[in-house]
């Protein structure tokens, strides 16, 4: 830190050799090109650091941090019902998706179980955000390979599913609902027969886009072949969620490692491609949106009645103990490590969050394909900022 | 408002049953699906011991092929597997784990701090000094979490096998003086990130590791934050206000 | 248009005083009824949402908005940029998309100049604008200008063969190179002996319509062609470092560009300023003759613009390959199977 006035040129100085790097234009190997912090394609401020050969890529390194937000830290000196509010902040586009791994860790510590209601319509939130996260990637994917028409569609239809959660929680993109033990409330009126309604909308929107994009030559000459992942290096690096099963790779912690959820009571498919290309994960995310359509249709029609709160106690301490609980975020698994010494606020909280692991694989993958695949391989990583840098 | 569509009805008429059905059927017996794993065995009125025979064998494998090694091991029933080795038999346990036990998957690799907190968790309002007493956080010794502990830090990575579906969390101590591990990049590349990670925020140093810079900090940043003695600075500077609004549970009443 | 005036007005009278505002007209006219039309509204349509609304009835008055608000902005130099260049590429580009205007016949007697090699002239003068654009793209000492320079370049020098080769098949079947010859011989050809409503080249040519539509679509930078502005990678190639109305002129460029190369398919394809029915050396058509190009020109700039917001964009090498071995290919095909069919019949 700069603490005297010369420090203070220096840094400066050194921050403005930083940003001359985009002036030169040549360098002793290859082209140095600066992909952000600020670029359209990045959605959030990720960049990346690319050397060229002409526009082949000879090496990229993603550059992160610049909107790392110290939540870990913060945890500490929150107490438990307090958390929430921060981890809603980290996939801020499938937020409600964010806390139910934190509670389920806390209520795992707590040896509470929320009723069966709240388990449900924990549930019918968690598909609903996913549904509203991966239709933004839908759109965002045919973005950055040019097209500029599906994103618009998907910002349209993806606000039905953010208003029915809205009606439910009183927040369109930060809920913060779900509580230790149970949930905040109970839904609204008349929710359940609109959200149906809701479901058919979203089935109709993945048909178009699988008619304006997925089926579209210039969309797959841009993707498939591009940006191949092996099974077992996506397992090494850690990829999680679509990345994963679009390499192959069978897996899915709502069907194999569920905890807390209702999964296991309706009869739904995980989805898998062999290729491992962006296509296959373009695809294997479409097939994902219509499979969690299912899923709610299911969800919808069973919920049972009853109360939607366990006996917890007023102040919330937790006993000491480790928990880990991940669940099939939107964009992969994501997982709360919670250490607790039996006191209001947790002595560590460790967020495994999965984009941090699906973009690790990024110096790996972008080696040798050329710019407008950097673009198209990252759309189709999928990231979110706040998942990366927390 | 739409109408649900009648096979969604049915659907929904079905899971009923179901659940009913299942709900008559649990007061009989107590099995369970079989791929929880979980087998729960009454012995007792009350008391109810849980086993996690997957957890088991994993640990007797890796038991097997570490020969001593796990200085310690905990098993929380339905919630995973917990070992404990030495910091030079760290890379050897995870190449174990990715050999023996088929956890080709990395999930995530941090490490804790042990230190109680000198700030003490900085809850000093009046709401939080009714619920919690100051003086506990005082001298407060280093308690370990499960498997124990012998030092400050602790690193812990936890690694996931998908055709066997567990998951084991290694942990190491690392020493006080000079904390420093091998990276685990040769076994799981999926490390580089993590452990860069783990350095710039606790202080730590991974040998063998090709780019140890920092990752989310700027390049000049002084300190690590995570560590407990690493004060808050926005806390120090305004207090926070506690718990000043304590939610109402659904049914209470004022 | 002069003889409906019954006058004859001296060259330098006709020049300055007719030609050179009707000139300005042609261009920006065309050009604000693009955006508006079809950037501002009819996108808006196909993208769900309603488009500028507030500024004038439907937002008609937005285009002027958006003309203010680029005059007031201040226009920045980069420090390293090479400023003579950099201040002097918007005015290259939009240099040839004037000289491309000065060919278009709008009826019989409507010309600014009558070349007799029209097209040759009108292929020559739209490869201008490439560079303007490589010195836009270098001048800016940006990286992304210069990647965004460097493709434009590629990709215009490729898909000009195309467009070439497109209107030779053209040239062929009219037997000359002059605009208003083009037209006349579709207003007074006969398809096989009937002749109700001439012989329009898109129903001959209708590969070398296709293949200069494409190629059309490539000069312009259009989608599925945009590389050389394609925003998620290059932020906005060689319009990266401009601002104000340096950015305004090459707004207008390659917008008023989309509407004079529609105009010279429309000529080439559709019949320029012809409706069958009238005779074409009725000097109707002095008046009339601009509309109905207008008409013509806006319908094809729409299938311009329908396809832009419709694909995503290819990669570098993936068009160039498109050129090179589908287009270009299929063009020189197209030329052959007209030359020996203008023997045989």
């Amino acid at each position: 830190m700069a603490t005297t006035e010369s420090d203070q040129m220096a840094y400066i100085a050194a921050q403005a050799a930083d940003a001359r790097v985009n002036v030169e234009v040549e360098t002793d190997e290859g082209m140095t090109l600066n992909l952000g912090p600020q670029h359209p394609a990045t959605h959030g401020t990720l960049r990346i650091v690319a050397k060229l050969d002409g526009e082949k890529v000879l090496a990229a390194e993603p550059i992160m941090g610049y909107m790392h937000r110290g939540y870990e830290k913060l945890t500490e000196v929150r107490t438990y019902p307090q958390v929430t509010t921060l981890v809603n902040r980290i996939d801020w586009l499938g937020s409600f998706a964010n806390e139910v791994p934190f509670i389920l860790a806390a209520e795992q510590l707590m040896e509470v179980e929320a009723p069966p209601r709240a388990q449900w319509i924990r549930t019918v939130l968690f598909e609903l955000s996913r549904i509203a996260n991966i239709s933004l990637f839908l759109g965002d994917m045919a973005v950055q390979v040019g097209a500029t028409t599906p994103v618009f569609y998907a910002f349209r239809d993806r606000e039905f599913v953010l208003n029915q959660i809205e009606r439910v929680t009183g927040g369109r993109f930060h809920p913060n609902f779900d509580r230790i033990g149970g949930l905040k409330d109970d839904l609204p009126k008349g929710w359940i027969e609109e959200t149906g309604a809701v479901l058919g909308k979203m089935r109709d929107f993945c048909d178009e886009m699988e008619e304006l994009v997925l089926g579209n030559e210039i969309f797959q000459a841009r993707t498939r072949g591009i940006g191949v992942i092996p099974p077992d290096v996506a397992l090494s690096y850690g990829l999680s969620g679509a990345n994963l099963r679009a390499s192959g790779i069978d897996w899915d912690i709502r069907r194999d490692a569920n905890v807390g959820l209702v999964y296991d009571e309706v009869d739904w498919k995980v989805w898998t491609h062999p290729d491992g290309d962006s296509f296959s994960r373009f695809w294997v995310r479409l097939q994902e949106t219509r499979e969690a359509i299912n899923i709610l249709e299911q969800l919808l029609g069973g919920i049972p009645s009853g109360p939607i709160m366990a006996k917890v106690p007023r102040i919330i301490k937790v006993p000491a103990g480790e928990a880990y609980v991940a669940t099939e975020n939107p964009l992969g698994e994501m997982g709360f490590y919670v250490v607790s010494q039996g006191d209001l606020t947790p002595f560590r909280v460790k967020i495994r969050s999965a984009s941090f692991s699906n973009m690790s694989i990024t110096p790996w993958l972008l080696k040798g394909v050329f710019v407008p695949d950097i673009i198209s391989i990252l759309a189709s990583l999928y990231f979110i900022l706040g998942d990366i840098d927390r | 408002m739409a109408e649900i569509p009648e096979h969604l009805l049915k659907r929904a008429q079905a899971a009923r049953e179901k659940a009913e059905a299942e709900a008559k059927s649990s007061t009989g017996d107590s099995t369970k699906p079989e791929e929880t794993a979980v087998t729960e065995t009454t012995e007792t009125d009350e008391e109810v011991i849980l086993t996690d025979e997957k957890a088991e064998a994993a640990l007797a494998t890796l038991q097997q092929e570490l020969e001593g090694k796990i200085l310690d091991s905990h098993i929380a029933t339905g919630r995973g597997l917990w070992i404990r080795v030495g910091i030079q038999d760290w890379r050897p346990a995870a190449k174990a784990a990715k050999e023996a036990l088929d956890c080709k998957f990395f999930d995530w690799l941090s490490a804790i701090d042990w230190m109680p907190s000198p700030y003490g968790r900085e809850h000093e309002t009046e709401q939080d000094l009714i619920n919690d007493d100051p003086e506990e956080n005082d001298d407060k010794e280093m308690e370990w979490g499960y498997t124990g502990g012998e030092t400050r830090f602790q690193l812990i990575c936890r690694v996931y096998s998908i055709s066997k579906k567990i998951g084991v969390m290694i942990k190491a101590d690392l020493p006080d003086n000079d904390p420093r591990a091998l990276s685990l990049i040769p076994i799981y590349a999926g490390a580089n990130w993590h452990e860069r990670e783990a350095r710039e925020m606790f202080g730590l140093t991974f040998d063998e590791h090709p780019d140890l810079r920092n990752i989310y900090l700027p390049g000049d940043f002084e300190g690590h934050p995570l560590r407990k003695d690493y004060p808050l600075l926005s806390r120090r500077m305004k207090p926070w206000p506690g718990i000043v609004d304590v939610e109402l549970l659904p049914g209470d009443e004022e | 248009m002069t003889s409906i005036l019954a006058l004859d007005p001296a060259w330098w009278q006709q020049t300055f005083l007719i030609k050179v505002p009707i000139g300005l007209l042609a261009v920006l006219l065309p050009a604000g009824t693009i955006v508006y039309l079809y950037l501002f509204k009819a996108v808006s349509f196909m993208q769900s949402r309603l488009g500028p609304m507030e500024a004038g009835p439907y937002g008609s008055m937005q285009l002027l908005a958006e003309v203010g608000k680029w005059l007031q902005k201040e226009d920045i130099f980069p420090t390293k940029a090479d400023k003579f260049v950099f201040a002097a590429a918007p005015f290259v580009v939009l240099m040839s998309t004037f000289l491309l205007v000065v060919i278009l016949p709008a009826g019989p007697d409507a010309t600014f100049v009558n070349l007799d090699v029209g097209i040759y002239f009108a292929m020559a003068v739209s490869s201008v604008s490439v560079i303007g654009i490589l010195m836009a793209g270098w001048a800016s000492a940006n990286k992304y200008s210069l990647l965004g320079g460097i493709r434009a370049a590629g990709q215009l020098i490729a898909y000009e063969l195309p467009l070439i080769l497109a209107v030779v098949g053209v040239v062929i079947q009219a037997g000359t190179m002059n605009m208003q010859g083009i037209v006349l011989s579709q207003a007074e050809g006969e398809i096989f002996g009937w002749g109700g409503i001439g012989n329009p080249f898109i129903l001959t040519q209708f590969i070398g319509f296709f293949i200069f539509m494409v190629a059309v679509q490539a000069e312009l930078t259009q989608a599925p062609f945009d590389m050389p502005v394609a925003e998620s990678e290059l932020v906005t190639g060689y319009l990266t470092e401009y601002s104000g109305i340096r950015f305004l002129l090459f707004f207008i460029g390659e917008f008023a560009s989309a509407g004079v190369f529609s105009a010279i398919a429309a000529v080439l394809f559709f019949g320029g300023w012809y409706v069958p029915g009238i005779d074409p050396t009725n000097d109707i058509f002095n008046v009339i003759g601009p509309l109905i190009l207008a008409g013509k020109m806006m319908a094809i700039a729409f299938l311009i613009f329908w396809f832009r917001f419709t694909f995503p964009r290819f990669r570098e090498d993936q068009l160039q390959r498109l050129a090179w071995k589908f287009l270009i290919p299929l063009s020189l095909a197209n030329i052959a199977l007209t030359g020996v069919l203008k023997v045989v019949l």
